[in-house]
């Protein structure tokens, strides 16, 4: 463990921030309840008749989780909480805002419905997993004893969509199963904690290993045949997500993580060629023969071609960012709706922000997400023990690597991979494993700014102490 | 591990700025380029996010705006005697875009024109909802209800195809532009599946009668005797006969030159051997003015048409375009022809209006125009319509002769339906023939102005393709005369 060269760690007491948190806390919630005003303006010329239960209820979220991460992780990192409400918060303005587009809610036109207070309902059921996960986790290392658990229940979780009965098509990618009486949920998105908790542990396990018994060719450290077998069977799976769910982004996701989280353990590059090699591999061999990847690939290449004389979504999620400009048109008064019903959900949601917020709302959306990454950095640097520093950057190259893909396949960037939008985008699963996701950042950063026990008291000065009496 | 740990951090950090980058691309480069996109629908929606600004006849609106409900477009037009006036508005649909007036003159009635932009600035900073300007035009509804009505009326109940041009000699200002059978643009102005419907109806591969085509400026007939006007115009001014009582030297029967003894016979037989320009337009001779135009020569009548404003191109513009009148380079015996107004000569009906207004204003053609003002929201005039002289075809005493001679044409020959108390009339009655050996009923055709003491106020242009009556009653005198009468009344009595 090389943590001695870490600067951010210091055995003195560090200052709790708790207030600093509670004062980032209150503009998380103001600045939507603001949006959620100048929605309502722009749409009716009146204040929404719901703002104040939506103020009440966003700040009683809010309020709650702050109390319980001042009574159970009271060295937790000041930002996480604030910077993920806000995006809750601005996610649920945002669905809501949609909601108010006839032809995206209306069921004559396909659509499910008002969901904005479906999603409110769902955050709670989030922030109730987080405010959960927080008193009962004490310590992130319990979990170092659930590896292989882990390893089994996330396969499970990825397996579930291919389950004939069970799995649901939607959008043209089967990562979806059907729950009677509960809906349809998206085990893609639980199982990217749990696979991270599975490579943690098991890399912590394995790292001297892969790192050291390697053989040198042509200037790169191999891993030996048999440490080899585990990539091979994450590589295997990924691709098969891929082929059977036509889920380019889980795929990619995970296979990406794999390789950073043990680029980290072994500290060997040789692991990164390994990786893309393996990848672009996997990348060429799909897009030869799955038909919904070339389709995907023709889309990015030609955004604004038309399909049999209409404009496809791409084009209109084009358009929406190219109208929305430097500033937007404000909220409530762009035509975003105009890219169907999909356009609250998965990447779509952005659309929205980049026409009614414009460049410059667009902007601030995605450097709150480089912000929360970059305070998921901070924290598994400053983790103190190597399973700690190994989940931490797993949960947060994740998210990182979520909000590229995501990010990126919307704007036009690389090929869009159909994948949700953490906190903003529409969809339960998404939000509830996100909130599980930050209480687990927030656990560890806890244990690592946490100020060392005072040294135990001396029994020699116990004694002394009896002597003198 | 926390030197790898550092670089993935650092590669989480180019990730969000190849994402800034982008963004950056595609809102702030690309951005025009999108907004602006022919498929992007903000455009439309644009175009039908405000009040439309209206088409003016005579002080009074005959378009409008309706809120419109459950689309995209917040705003619908309306139209106020739609079929009539569709002719001159054309139409501005949601589904289906826009054309005539409603085409051209888009910028101001959107309010997108650049000379309205000191309107919306103090619009927007006012918190006013900003709105088009309007385009006064010049027609006048008493003449275009007469014209309109007179087309419908012809064919006893069945769809009459015809037009009617009607303009001010001294000014050029149109007053009346009928084409009937009409359509209602406000049948198709919104995007619904009905609009679709009535729109695919009056296409014309669902009704052979194409009441899409605007026949007063967009369809070109064989103007037939009514161009006998224009011949007999050439033989004045090139010194062919030096008043409309001199004898020509005619012989009946007359045949085509260059032919083997075809014969160009008359219609009415008698008194037409070298007969006078006069007693020729009275009784029509074919022979008189086929000799005249073949005795003149292709250059020189092509010359004269053109001073009277065929082959222009495109050029004719007021504003909206006005199809092509054609007099082409023919050999002897089809510029006989073209002389009395057939084979490849074509005319439309504002052109034949054209030719009676130039004879009415003594020998100037101005340049027809209907739009008088465009008007910005808060009612500042922004373009005001000076008439222009167009050309000067002939001289004021040739003008005089031809004036005489037309009037007796009211006054003595067959259409003394268009005779007006206390004004001159003058006119040209027009039968002419098509299909081959004239086997489809022919076009009746006639073309007059109204002379009062202050100069003629209206000339008018009146033709009839096919009235669904029997072929000895189509003749300009007993179908189009009446029409060109109503018209000159209309005008006549809205100037007092």
């Amino acid at each position: 463990m090389s943590s001695a060269s870490n600067t951010t760690v210091s055995t003195g007491g560090l200052p709790s921030r708790r207030n600093t948190e509670l004062a980032m806390l209150v503009f998380a919630v103001v600045i939507p309840v603001f949006a959620y005003a100048n929605v309502g303006l722009a749409k009716d010329e009146t204040l929404p008749a719901g703002m104040l239960g939506y103020g009440l209820g966003l700040g009683l979220l809010a309020g709650v989780a702050h109390l319980v991460v001042r009574r159970y992780a009271p060295y937790a990192d000041p930002l996480l909480l604030p910077i993920a409400t806000l995006l809750n918060g601005l996610g649920l303005v945002l669905i809501w805002r949609l909601d108010q587009e006839p032809t995206i809610t209306d069921p004559d036109f396909g659509g499910d419905g008002p969901m904005a207070a479906n999603q409110l309902l769902w955050s709670t059921v989030g922030v109730a997993l987080f405010l959960g996960t927080l008193m009962l986790l004490k310590d992130h290392r319990i979990l170092q004893r659930y590896t292989y658990i882990s390893m089994v229940v996330a396969l499970a979780l990825l397996v579930a969509p291919m389950v004939p009965g069970l799995g649901r098509q939607v959008h043209g990618a089967r990562i979806w199963v059907a729950l009677p009486g509960v809906g349809s949920l998206q085990p893609g998105e639980f199982a990217k904690i749990v696979i991270a908790v599975f490579f943690a542990g098991y890399l912590m396990v394995k790292r001297d290993a892969l790192a050291l018994a390697s053989r040198r060719f042509m200037g790169l450290y191999l891993p030996r045949g048999r440490d080899m077998g585990p990539i091979l069977v994450v590589w295997a799976v990924s691709l098969m997500i891929l082929i059977f769910e036509t889920d380019l982004g889980t795929s990619l996701l995970f296979f990406g993580v794999f390789i950073v989280m043990l680029y980290v353990a072994t500290e060997r590059t040789s692991w990164i060629v390994f990786g893309l090699l393996l990848s672009a591999t996997g990348a060429v061999l799909v897009a030869q023969t799955s038909p919904h990847v070339g389709e995907r690939v023709d889309n990015w290449l030609h955004p604004l071609a038309l399909e049999n004389d209409n404009v496809t979504e791409t084009a209109q999620v084009m358009y929406s960012f190219g109208s929305g400009g430097l500033f937007g048109s404000g909220l409530g008064q762009g035509y975003s709706r105009l890219i169907g019903g999909i356009a609250p959900k998965s990447d779509y949601i952005l659309a929205t922000v980049g026409e009614e917020l414009g460049l410059a709302g667009l902007m601030a959306v995605i450097i709150l997400y480089g912000l929360l990454i970059e305070r998921g950095m901070r924290t598994a640097l400053a983790a103190r023990d190597p399973f700690g520093k190994l989940l931490c950057v797993g949960l947060t190259g994740c998210f990182a690597l979520q909000i590229f893909v995501v990010t990126g396949g919307v704007t036009g960037l690389i090929p869009l991979t159909g994948m949700t939008m953490p906190f903003l985008a529409q969809g339960g699963s998404s939000v509830i494993a996100n909130w599980a996701l930050i209480a687990l950042l927030l656990r560890i950063s806890d244990t690592a700014r946490r100020p060392a026990p005072a040294p135990a008291p001396s029994l020699d000065a116990e004694q002394t102490q009896v002597v003198r009496a | 591990m926390n030197k790898p740990m550092r670089r993935v951090a650092v590669f989480c950090g180019l990730l969000i700025l190849a994402l800034l980058a982008r963004v950056n691309w595609v809102q702030f480069v690309q951005a025009d380029e999108l907004q602006n996109d022919t498929h992007n629908r903000r455009v439309a929606i644009e175009m039908f996010a405000h009040p439309r600004g209206d088409i003016i006849v005579d002080g009074e609106p005959i378009t409008g705006s309706v809120e419109t409900e459950g689309s995209d477009f917040r705003y619908k037009r309306t139209y106020t005697d739609g079929a009539m006036w569709a002719p001159v508005t054309g139409y501005a649909s949601q589904a289906f875009g826009s054309n005539l007036l409603e085409n051209v003159e888009d910028p101001i009635l959107t309010g997108d024109d650049d000379r309205l932009f000191f309107n919306n600035t103090i619009d927007m900073l006012t918190g006013e909802e900003p709105s088009g300007g309007n385009v006064v035009t010049t027609l006048n509804a008493d003449a275009q209800r007469a014209a309109y009505e007179g087309l419908t009326n012809a064919g006893n109940g069945e769809a009459v195809r015809g037009a009617v041009a009607a303009m001010d000699p001294r000014t050029g200002a149109v007053l009346a532009l009928a084409s009937t059978p009409s359509y209602d643009p406000s049948d198709f102005a919104g995007n619904s599946e009905e609009d679709g419907e009535a729109w695919a109806a009056v296409q014309e591969e669902n009704d052979p009668n194409n009441p899409m085509l605007n026949r007063a400026l967009r369809e070109t007939y064989p103007p037939g005797s009514t161009f006998k006007v224009v011949t007999a115009a050439a033989a004045l001014e090139n010194g062919l006969v030096d008043d409309v009582d001199e004898h020509t030297d005619t012989p009946v029967p007359y045949y085509l030159p260059d032919t083997d003894h075809q014969e160009l016979s008359n219609e009415t037989e008698g008194r037409c051997e070298n007969a006078s320009l006069r007693i020729a337009l009275i009784d029509s001779c074919n022979s008189v003015f086929g000799n005249l135009s073949a005795t003149l020569g292709n250059d020189t009548m092509q010359e004269m048409a053109e001073e009277f404003g065929y082959n222009q191109g495109d050029d004719l513009q007021i504003p909206v375009r006005v199809e092509e009148s054609v007099y082409p380079d023919d050999n002897r015996p089809q510029n006989a022809m073209a002389g009395i107004g057939q084979a490849s000569n074509r005319a439309t009906p504002l052109q034949m209006a054209m030719v009676a207004a130039a004879v009415a204003n003594n020998g100037t053609l101005m340049e027809p125009y209907m739009v008088d003002q465009l008007v910005a929201p808060n009612l500042n005039v922004i373009e005001q319509h000076e008439p222009r002289e167009m050309s000067h075809p002939i001289s004021a005493e040739t003008a005089h002769e031809l004036q005489s001679a037309m009037e007796s044409v009211v006054n003595d020959g067959p259409p003394q339906s268009a005779q007006i108390d206390g004004v001159r009339v003058g006119g040209k009655t027009g039968t002419a023939q098509r299909g081959e050996n004239n086997s489809e009923p022919p076009y009746a055709w006639f073309i007059s102005y109204a002379m009062t003491d202050e100069g003629s106020p209206v000339a008018v242009a009146v033709v009839v393709e096919d009235a669904g009556v029997d072929r000895d009653t189509i003749s300009g005198s007993g179908l189009a005369a009446p029409i060109a009468h109503d018209v000159m009344q209309a005008v006549l009595d809205s100037d007092n």
